[in-house]
């Protein structure tokens, strides 16, 4: 049975985030692991500037510092116990029956590289309880697992709708070939419209492989030939032509633009206000 | 987290905090700096110019953020010797090789032998540094004025009792000043810091020790330098760990320890003696909010503008005031529950506390008390570890061989009762000898049964051995030799 990994947290994208999860689920008959990593946040320290050193201060100390961190960690499982009590119901609700939670202390991106090899999709809200809203910047969180996945990653958008339409984003590149190769036989594609997206002058050249490839796997896709900035055009173009869901490379080109993700990548993900799925 | 994120956290987990726990912790600093001087035989101003140097090293170099370092009353202890006999140019040249040790150390990860230092071992090292701290205070309160008596009295009241009221000023500085203003003010006739030495009047500036670079001058400072080493990194690393307790963050052993090297070179360079790790201050800068790397570089940088301020005054400070903070120290770097601990503690362990303890306050040299508390607990552990050995043995029905069963750890220390277990006078024509629940660990261990085998041959029982090299798969694997049997097992068949 597939198994897909869903990241979940108190944020206002936690609900769709289970959506998108339960959606993959049921189109892959997957299993889902929720995942809710509790932040370490240092309790504040009692103010003690007396610069005195009384019997046996260190240990009195210590004890002070463990009750105020076990109470903020008490606190702060529970909390995640009902963050992930709700998103299992919200999954059973779905139709989804294999669920299993987890609840994991320290950085996401850490405890989400050790789960997901055993997973075969990823799902994450596109911003966390950490972001800064204002800025429109995407989650410090999602950079960094897009960055260090393996895995396919199913970036969760705010609000779910079933996907109809799909864009398929295609650059020629080894990566977006593979990623051709999983829209052509993935069932979480089956029955939905496919666009193939190329930018550029070349565009027309670039088609024909990818075009064959789900051709022959009976997924026929509109041929959709855009100009201009990249980002900018398959923005417009999804935003223009309706589409649910954008399927794309994390594309690096070198070591460099490996380690920052590519700014097409994340300039997409924060123009887009659709689900992304992002190869690697 | 990248590498970033990583600075970020351990640089500026919160400024304000980390600036305010910088001044308590310069604060404190400024008369340990100077009384560790005074133990060590030294001016004021090689403890203070050290203590600057270091803590602004360590805040770059060291592996545990908010830890404090600087000059120490351990280091100090270490180094009177050399100083009394030698000057201090042969201190620095000894500081310089001590750093050289500890980054060696650090590279080798030499701290993973950390592990060998039971806790009992460090208890009895932090209270063998209180009474030496404490016992150096002595010649400060002997043969003096009366009035030094008040004052210790008062400045002892003050640092204890304020805080009781605010825990917003640092209660020493508060005595310090006090007792500083009364003995000016009312033109008290009493030893000052400046009678004791040099105080810092200019930056601390780049020097290399004036010694002759030769072998006598590495023979006079490598037993200093050794030493040096060691207790530094013995405390540096346990305080590495008291700050990874208290404020629940990892922290890199080997960086610290290269760091202390590093911090070291550089003190010694600008006329500082060796320094290493303060459990005390570093205490104190958690109590006081430090949690990133700038409370350490703060406090270092904030210690210096205070000097070159105050000089003058820090002059005036009556050595009273001085011995009263340090009696403070001592007293908060005694461990007071493990006298506690010595009636309800195994009694192995409070010999190892108190052998350390005694060992060290006899030689004056932490290192040494620690060498003798690991070498006992180390005995102590070996002895306990033989008794988790046990042979039991059955008679065949026609009362003809015996089997033993052993289970358990045969090694040095149980290869004699392992022996002892056999009995020899039961006439049998066959005894079968099973070792496979139990460990062979080393070439004693196979000696004794070795010896047993020889015994029953000898009152002509036929012996076999069951089970010899899953027992002794631990002697093989050290030996290398899996291919053949232990060492002496030919010798079984």
């Amino acid at each position: 049975m597939p198994r897909i990994l869903a990241c979940t947290d108190g944020s206002i994208y936690a609900e769709s985030t289970i959506d998108h999860a339960a959606w993959a689920a049921r189109a892959l008959g997957a299993g889902v692991q929720v995942l809710h990593v509790l932040p370490r946040t240092p309790a504040e320290a009692p103010v003690d500037r007396s610069g005195a050193l009384g019997l046996d201060r260190s240990e009195e100390l210590l004890k002070e510092l463990a009750a105020l961190d076990e109470a903020r960690g008490r606190l702060a499982l529970k909390r995640g116990r009902a963050i992930l009590d709700a998103a299992e119901a919200r999954l059973r609700g779905a139709g989804v029956t294999e669920v299993r939670l987890t609840q994991r202390h320290g950085a996401l991106v850490d405890n989400v590289l050790e789960l997901e090899r055993e997973m075969d999709l990823l799902v994450i809200g596109k911003r966390g309880e950490a972001a800064d809203f204002a800025a429109g910047h995407l989650g410090a969180n999602l950079e960094r697992v897009l960055r260090s996945s393996p895995r396919p990653v199913l970036v969760a958008a705010r609000a779910f709708r079933a996907p109809a339409r799909c864009a398929i984003a295609h650059d020629g590149s080894a990566a977006s070939l593979r990623m051709v190769e999983f829209a052509a036989r993935s069932p979480l594609l089956e029955g939905v419209a496919l666009d193939l997206v190329t930018v550029g002058s070349g565009g027309a050249a670039l088609q024909s492989a990818p075009a064959a490839i789900l051709e022959a796997a009976g997924r026929p896709a509109r041929p959709v030939l855009l100009q201009g900035e990249t980002h900018e055009a398959i923005a417009a173009h999804v935003a223009d032509a309706g589409m649910d869901l954008l399927v794309m490379g994390a594309y690096g080109h070198g070591r460099l633009r490996t380690m920052i993700l590519g700014s097409t990548t994340s300039a997409l993900l924060r123009g887009c206000r659709i689900p992304v799925l992002v190869f690697r | 987290m990248t590498n970033l994120e990583r600075l970020r956290a351990e640089w500026f987990p919160n400024v304000r905090a980390d600036i305010l726990a910088g001044t308590v912790v310069a604060l404190a600093l400024i008369p340990e700096a100077i009384a560790f001087s005074i133990i060590a035989g030294v001016d004021p101003k090689v403890g203070l110019y050290a203590s600057f140097c270091i803590m602004v090293v360590i805040a770059f170099a060291g592996g545990r953020p908010a830890m404090i370092s600087a000059a120490t009353g351990a280091m100090a202890l270490v180094m009177v010797t050399l100083v009394r006999e030698h000057g201090l140019q042969y201190l620095l040249a000894a500081t310089l090789l001590c750093g050289v040790f500890q980054i060696i150390a650090g590279l080798l990860r030499l701290g993973v032998l950390m592990r060998f230092v039971s806790r009992s071992v460090m208890t009895g090292f932090v209270n063998a540094l209180a009474i030496l701290i404490f016992m150096a205070q002595l010649p400060e309160l002997i043969g003096v004025t009366w009035i030094t008596y008040p004052m210790v009295a008062v400045g002892l009241a003050i640092i204890y009792i304020l805080p009781r009221f605010t825990t917003a000023v640092p209660s020493p500085l508060v005595a310090i000043v006090l007792l500083t203003a009364a003995a000016m003010f009312f033109g008290i006739e009493v030893r000052t810091v400046g009678d004791m030495g040099e105080l810092p009047t200019d930056l601390p500036a780049f020097l290399l020790p004036d010694v002759p670079w030769n072998l006598e001058t590495l023979r006079i400072i490598l037993p200093t330098a050794l030493t040096l080493a060691v207790v530094g990194l013995l405390e540096s690393l346990m305080t590495a760990q008291i700050v990874d307790e208290l404020t629940d963050t990892p922290s890199d052993k080997h960086r610290e320890s290269a760091g202390q090297g590093i911090a070291n070179i550089v003190a010694g360079c600008f006329g500082g003696m060796a320094g290493c790790a303060m459990i005390g201050q570093s205490v104190i800068n958690v109590q006081s909010g430090g949690r990133g790397r700038l409370s350490t570089l703060w406090g270092g940088v904030f210690l210096l503008i205070l000097l070159m301020l105050l000089g003058d005054l820090v002059r005036q400070i009556p050595m009273a005031a001085l011995v009263a903070v340090m009696i403070m120290v001592s007293i908060g770097t005694f461990r007071w529950s493990s006298l506690r601990d010595l009636a309800v503690h195994p009694w192995e362990s409070s010999i190892v506390m108190l052998a350390t303890v005694a060992v060290t306050v006899a030689t004056h040299d932490l290192a040494q008390g620690v060498a003798v508390g690991v070498l006992l607990s180390g005995i102590f552990f070996a002895r306990k570890a033989a008794r988790i050995f046990r042979i039991t043995s059955t008679l065949s029905a026609d009362g003809r061989s015996r089997t033993y069963t052993v289970t358990g750890e045969i090694f040095f220390a149980s290869a004699e009762a392992f022996v002892d277990s056999f009995d020899l006078r039961e006439a049998i024509e066959r005894a079968v000898i099973d070792v496979s629940g139990a460990h062979v660990w080393d070439l004693t261990a196979v000696a004794a049964i070795d010896r047993v085998v020889l015994k029953f041959r000898r009152e002509g029982t036929e012996v076999e051995i069951l089970g010899l090299n899953e027992a002794s798969s631990e002697l093989l694997g050290r030996l290398g030799r899996h291919d053949k049997d232990a060492g002496a097992a030919p010798a079984l068949h």
